[in-house]
C-alpha cells in the first residue's frame, strides 16, 4: 500500500462525531481537495523545482512515540529554555506533559476545542487561509488532519517576555513516521511575542514532517518567528508559515536552514491592513545531498505598507538550492514599498540553484525592486586574505561568515542568535575566537 | 497636479495609422484546417515532395498538442477551423522585376512609408515585402547577389536553394518544439530566407516588411537566417495590419544561424493593429524567435519595440552553443488600452565563456497588461558564463499591470549571473522639475519614457530609431495620468 492510500484509509478511520462543527466541515473539503490535486509533481509550476512525490510512494505511519526521558531530550532544547515556553510536538501531537507554559496571557489549547468556546469565531475565520494561497495538495492534506492542531493565543495588550520555543520531534527510532503538526496563533492587539522553532528526528527511520502554522496578528502588534532547520538527511519536510497581518502590525521572519535533508519552506506574509510592516530575511547553508526550497509570497492587499526581503544562500557539494520569491501588489495598494533580493555563492563544481524572483503589480504609485545574483567567493578578496598568511581554507570560512552575518544579525533573541551563529560557524569550520 | 492630468487624460487616443485595407484581388484557400490545406499550400507554392512531408508531419504532431495555457494572458480560444491559412495577392504571372508589381500593391506600401521604388534609388535597406501570405518583392537582389548573399522569400529559396533550407529549416525550433511552431511549420506559406557566405559584411541592412491584408486570414511566415564563418549581417522586420473587429491570429518563427565568428543583428519594431481602445479586434502575435550561435566567438543580438498587436507572446532566445559566443536581448514593450504582452527571452548557456546581457523595459498603461518572462539557463559545462539581466517597468495609470517572472537556473559554480528589476510610475518630482522648464506635462512624459527606453532604443539601426520612437509616442499618447 503507497503513503497516499494509506492517508486515505486513515481518514476515514477518524473519528467523525464532530462533523457539524467547524472544524469537520474545513477537513472534510480539504481532504476533498486533496483527492482532487494529489501530491504535487514536477509539473505543478509551484514545485519545478522540488520532488516530493517519491515520499509518498514509501511507507510512512502515523506512529504514535515511544516514551522520552531526560537525556533523550536534552540534545533537543534550545539555550536559555529555562526561561522559555516550550511547546512539544511528538510526531506532529502536541504533548501537554513535556510543555512548559511560563507566561501569563498565553493560552494554548487544542484546536478542537477552541473551535468550540470562545475562539470558536477566530478559530472559524482564521484556520485554513493559507489554502488560499497555496493551491497545492500538501496543504490540504494538513487540513484534512487538523483535529490534531493546536491553538495558541496571545492576549491583547501582553507583552511575552519569554519567548515560545516550538520544538517539532519526530521519533523515528522503531518506524518511518509521517508527522503534521499544525498550529494556528493569534496574536492580540497591542501584544508581543517572540517564537523559536525546531525540528529534530530521533532514530534512524526516515520522516517526512508535514507543518503549518498560521499565525494572525492584530493591530499594534509586533510578532517575531525564527525558524531553525538543522534536522538530517533521512529527515524532510514540507514546512508552511503563514502570516496574516489585519491591523497595522509589524513582523519579522528569519529562517535558518542547515538541513540535511529535503526541506520546502512555504513564507507567506498577507499585508491586509494599512500601514504594516514586514520583514523577511532567511541565510541557507547547504552539503552533501541537501536540498532547500525557500517559496516567499508577499502580498500587498493594501496601501502604505512596506516589505523587505533578503535571502543568502550557500551551496556546497551535490546541494541544490530553489528560490522563489513571489510580490503582488493589488490595485488598492498604492504607496507600496516592496524590496525583495537573493544572493547566492555556489562552492562546488556539483551545486546549483534555480532562483526565481517575481513581481506581479497592479498598482502605480509603488516601488519596488527585486535582484539577485548567483556566483563564487570573490577571487581578489581570497587573494588578500591569502597574501596575509592565511590560509585558503580559513580565508573562505571568514568570508562566507561575513556573508552569512548580515542575516545573523536580523535574529534579536541574543541566546539563539549565538546558538546560530555556533552552528553556522560549525559547517563552515569557522573558528569564532 | 491632478487636475492637469485628467485633463491630458480626456485627449483621445490617435487612431491607428496603418489600418487601412487595400482593395486587390486576392487568391486565398477556403478556411480550415486539415491535410487537404496543407496540401493545397504546398501544391500552389511547388514545393519538393520532402517539404510536403515534413509540413505533414508537423501537423499530425500538432494534432496531438495542446494549446499552452501557462502565460500571463487572456484570450477566447481560437477557432482554428475558421482561419484562411492562405491569402495571396492575385498576380498573373511570376514577376520578373519590382516594376511589375501591381500598382494597387504598391501604393500599399508607399501608404507605409515603404517605397518600394525609392528602396531602389536610395542605397540603404534591401526589402522583403510579405503581404498576407506570400512575398510580394524583393529589392536589391542582383547586388546582394554579386556578393554571395542570398536575399529572397523562403519559397524562393525552397525552388532554388533545398540543399540549404533542407538542411537548416526545424534547426532551431524543431517542429516539435510549441504549439504554435508546429502549427507555423505545417501550414507556413511565406517569409524571408537569407544566407550570408564566409567572410562576408553584408553592406546594407536586410528588412522584411510583414503585412496582413485580407480578412479572417492567419499570417505564418518562416523566417530562416544563417550567417556563416565570419559573416555579419544586419536585419530588421516590421509589421502592420488594418483595423478589424475581429482578432487574427499571427503565428510566425524565426531561425538564426551564426556560425564561427559570425554576428546577428536582428530588430524589429512590431506595430500590429492592437485593437480598439476597448480591446475589440487585434492581432494574436504569438511567435517563436529562437537564434543558435553554433560556432565560437559567434554573436547573435535581438532587438525589439512591441507597440502593437492585442496580445503579445514572444520569446526572442539565443542558444550560446559555442564558446565565446555571446547573446544580447533589448527589448521595449509598450501595452496600452486592453493590450496584453508576455515576452522576453531564454539565454541558454551551453559553451564555455559565454556572455548574455537582458535589458527589458516595460511600459504599461490604460487596463494592460505586460510581463516579462525569462530564463537564464547556464548548463553544467558552462564554464565562466556570464548573465547580467535588468528588466525595468514603468506604470501608467492604476489600473494597468506590469509583472516580472524571471527564472534562474545555474549549474555552474564558476557562472557570474546577475539579475536586477524595479517597478515604478513616473516621479511627480520629475514631471514637476519639466514643468518648472516650461515643458508642458505630455511632452515632459514623452521626455521620460524616450529616456526610459533609450538603452534599447540606441541599439536599432537609425532608420528604424526614429519610426520607433514615433511609435511609442502615438501609442501612449493620451494614456498619461
Amino acid at each position: 500500500m503507497n503513503n497516499l492510500e494509506y492517508i486515505k484509509e486513515r481518514f476515514s478511520q477518524l473519528p467523525t462525531v464532530n462533523e457539524q462543527n467547524g472544524l469537520g466541515v474545513i477537513r472534510q473539503k480539504a481532504f476533498d481537495a486533496l483527492n482532487k490535486m494529489g501530491i504535487p509533481t514536477t509539473r505543478h509550476e509551484e514545485w519545478k523545482y522540488t520532488r516530493i512525490g517519491s515520499f509518498f510512494n514509501k511507507e510512512y505511519k502515523y506512529h504514535t512515540a515511544g516514551t522520552f526521558s531526560e537525556a533523550d531530550l536534552a540534545p533537543v532544547r534550545l539555550p536559555a529554555y529555562e526561561q522559555a515556553n516550550e511547546l512539544f510536538y511528538i510526531n506532529g501531537h502536541y504533548s501537554p506533559e513535556l510543555s512548559v507554559i511560563r507566561s501569563k496571557g498565553l493560552t494554548v489549547q487544542s484546536l478542537q476545542e477552541a473551535s468550540k468556546n470562545e475562539y470558536k469565531d477566530i478559530v472559524s475565520k482564521h484556520l485554513g487561509h493559507s489554502s488560499n494561497y497555496l493551491k497545492d495538495g500538501i496543504i490540504a492534506l494538513s487540513t484534512a488532519f487538523v483535529q490534531d492542531g493546536v491553538f495558541v493565543h496571545i492576549k491583547k495588550g501582553q507583552i511575552i517576555e519569554h519567548p515560545i520555543y516550538i520544538y517539532n520531534i519526530t521519533d523515528a527510532r522503531q518506524a518511518n513516521v509521517l508527522a503534521q503538526p499544525r498550529t494556528l496563533v493569534y496574536v492580540g492587539e497591542n501584544a508581543q511575542v517572540k517564537f523559536v522553532e525546531t525540528f529534530n528526528t530521533l532514530g534512524n527511520q526516515e520522516s517526512f514532517t508535514n507543518r503549518v502554522i498560521e499565525i494572525v496578528v492584530e493591530k499594534d502588534a509586533i510578532t517575531e518567528y525564527y525558524k531553525l532547520q538543522t534536522d538530517a538527511s533521512h529527515a524532510s519536510q514540507v514546512a508552511t508559515t503563514h502570516i496574516q497581518q489585519i491591523g497595522k502590525c509589524v513582523t519579522h521572519t528569519v529562517t535558518v536552514s542547515l538541513n540535511e535533508g529535503l526541506v520546502r519552506n512555504n513564507l507567506n506574509i498577507v499585508l491586509d491592513e494599512e500601514y504594516c510592516e514586514a520583514h523577511l530575511y532567511g541565510i541557507y547553508l547547504q552539503h552533501g545531498q541537501s536540498h532547500i526550497d525557500n517559496h516567499t509570497v508577499v502580498d500587498h492587499a493594501k496601501p502604505h505598507c512596506e516589505s523587505n526581503e533578503l535571502y543568502k544562500g550557500m551551496l556546497d557539494d551535490q546541494s541544490t538550492g530553489v528560490f522563489n520569491g513571489k510580490i503582488f501588489v493589488r490595485q488598492d495598494a498604492q504607496k507600496t514599498n516592496a524590496y525583495q533580493s537573493n544572493k547566492n555563492v555556489l562552492l562546488s563544481e556539483g551545486a546549483s540553484v534555480n532562483t526565481k524572483p517575481q513581481l506581479e503589480i497592479f498598482a502605480d504609485d509603488v516601488k519596488c525592486s527585486h535582484g539577485c545574483t548567483i556566483g563564487r567567493l570573490d577571487e581578489e578578496s581570497l587573494f588578500y586574505l591569502r597574501s596575509r598568511g592565511i590560509t585558503e581554507a580559513t580565508a573562505k570560512s571568514l568570508l562566507l561568515h561575513g556573508f552569512a552575518v548580515d542575516i545573523l544579525e536580523q535574529i534579536k533573541l541574543a541566546p539563539i542568535r549565538e546558538y546560530v551563529d555556533k552552528l553556522i560557524s560549525e559547517r563552515l569550520e569557522f573558528d569564532l575566537a | 497636479m491632478n487636475n492637469e492630468l485628467s485633463a491630458i487624460e480626456k485627449t483621445v487616443l490617435t487612431d491607428y495609422k496603418y489600418g487601412f485595407v487595400t482593395e486587390i484581388e486576392v487568391d486565398e484557400a477556403p478556411p480550415g484546417l486539415n491535410e487537404d490545406t496543407i496540401r493545397f499550400i504546398s501544391a500552389k507554392k511547388n514545393e519538393p515532395e520532402w517539404m510536403l512531408e515534413w509540413r505533414l508531419k508537423a501537423y499530425n504532431h500538432w494534432l496531438k498538442m495542446q494549446e499552452p495555457n501557462w502565460a500571463n494572458i487572456k484570450y477566447d480560444p481560437i477557432n482554428y477551423q475558421d482561419i484562411k491559412y492562405y491569402s495571396a495577392p492575385k498576380q498573373k504571372k511570376k514577376v520578373n522585376s519590382l516594376d511589375e508589381i501591381d500598382p494597387e500593391l504598391r501604393k500599399t506600401f508607399e501608404k507605409l512609408g515603404i517605397s518600394l521604388d525609392e528602396q531602389k534609388r536610395l542605397s540603404g535597406v534591401a526589402i522583403d515585402a510579405v503581404i498576407d501570405s506570400v512575398s510580394i518583392g524583393t529589392t536589391f537582389k542582383e547586388q546582394l547577389a554579386e556578393l554571395g548573399i542570398i536575399f529572397c522569400s523562403i519559397s524562393e529559396a525552397i525552388q532554388e536553394h533545398p540543399e540549404l533550407v533542407k538542411k537548416y529549416i526545424g534547426s532551431v525550433v524543431p517542429i516539435t518544439d510549441n504549439y504554435f511552431s508546429a502549427l507555423n511549420s505545417a501550414v507556413f506559406s511565406d517569409g524571408s530566407f537569407c544566407y550570408i557566405p564566409k567572410g562576408v559584411r553584408c553592406p546594407m541592412e536586410l528588412s522584411t516588411y510583414f503585412r496582413i491584408n485580407a480578412e479572417g486570414t492567419g499570417q505564418f511566415e518562416r523566417t530562416l537566417l544563417i550567417a556563416d564563418e565570419g559573416s555579419y549581417v544586419s536585419y530588421l522586420e516590421g509589421c502592420t495590419a488594418p483595423i478589424r473587429d475581429e482578432n487574427q491570429l499571427h503565428a510566425a518563427v524565426v531561425e538564426l544561424i551564426a556560425h564561427e565568428n559570425a554576428e546577428i543583428k536582428y530588430s524589429t519594431v512590431q506595430n500590429w493593429y492592437p485593437g480598439d481602445k476597448d480591446g475589440k479586434g487585434g492581432i494574436y502575435n504569438f511567435v517563436t524567435k529562437r537564434g543558435i550561435c553554433q560556432g565560437a566567438h559567434a554573436k547573435i543580438s535581438w532587438t525589439q519595440v512591441e507597440t502593437g498587436s492585442s496580445i503579445t507572446w514572444k520569446y526572442p532566445s539565443v542558444i550560446l552553443k559555442g564558446d565565446y559566443s555571446v547573446g544580447e536581448f533589448y527589448s521595449v514593450a509598450v501595452t496600452n488600452n486592453h493590450q496584453q504582452a508576455d515576452t522576453g527571452t531564454k539565454m541558454m548557456h551551453l559553451g564555455k565563456n559565454t556572455r548574455s546581457r537582458i535589458v527589458s523595459k516595460g511600459i504599461s498603461a490604460g487596463v494592460s497588461n505586460n510581463s516579462y518572462r525569462g530564463l537564464v539557463h547556464v548548463g553544467k559545462n558552462a564554464a565562466n558564463a556570464r548573465n547580467f539581466s535588468q528588466c525595468d517597468s514603468l506604470l501608467l495609470g492604476d489600473k494597468c499591470g506590469a509583472h516580472t517572472f524571471p527564472y534562474i537556473e545555474v549549474k555552474n559554480n564558476t557562472a557570474v549571473v546577475e539579475h536586477e528589476a524595479t517597478t515604478s510610475k513616473i516621479g511627480e518630482d520629475q514631471i514637476f522639475y519639466c514643468n518648472q522648464r516650461g515643458i508642458d506635462t505630455e511632452t515632459a512624459v514623452a521626455l521620460i519614457i524616450n529616456g526610459f527606453a533609450k538603452e534599447v532604443m540606441n541599439q536599432l539601426p537609425m532608420e528604424f530609431a526614429v519610426e520607433a520612437q514615433k511609435l511609442l509616442a502615438i501609442s501612449l499618447e493620451g494614456s498619461v495620468g
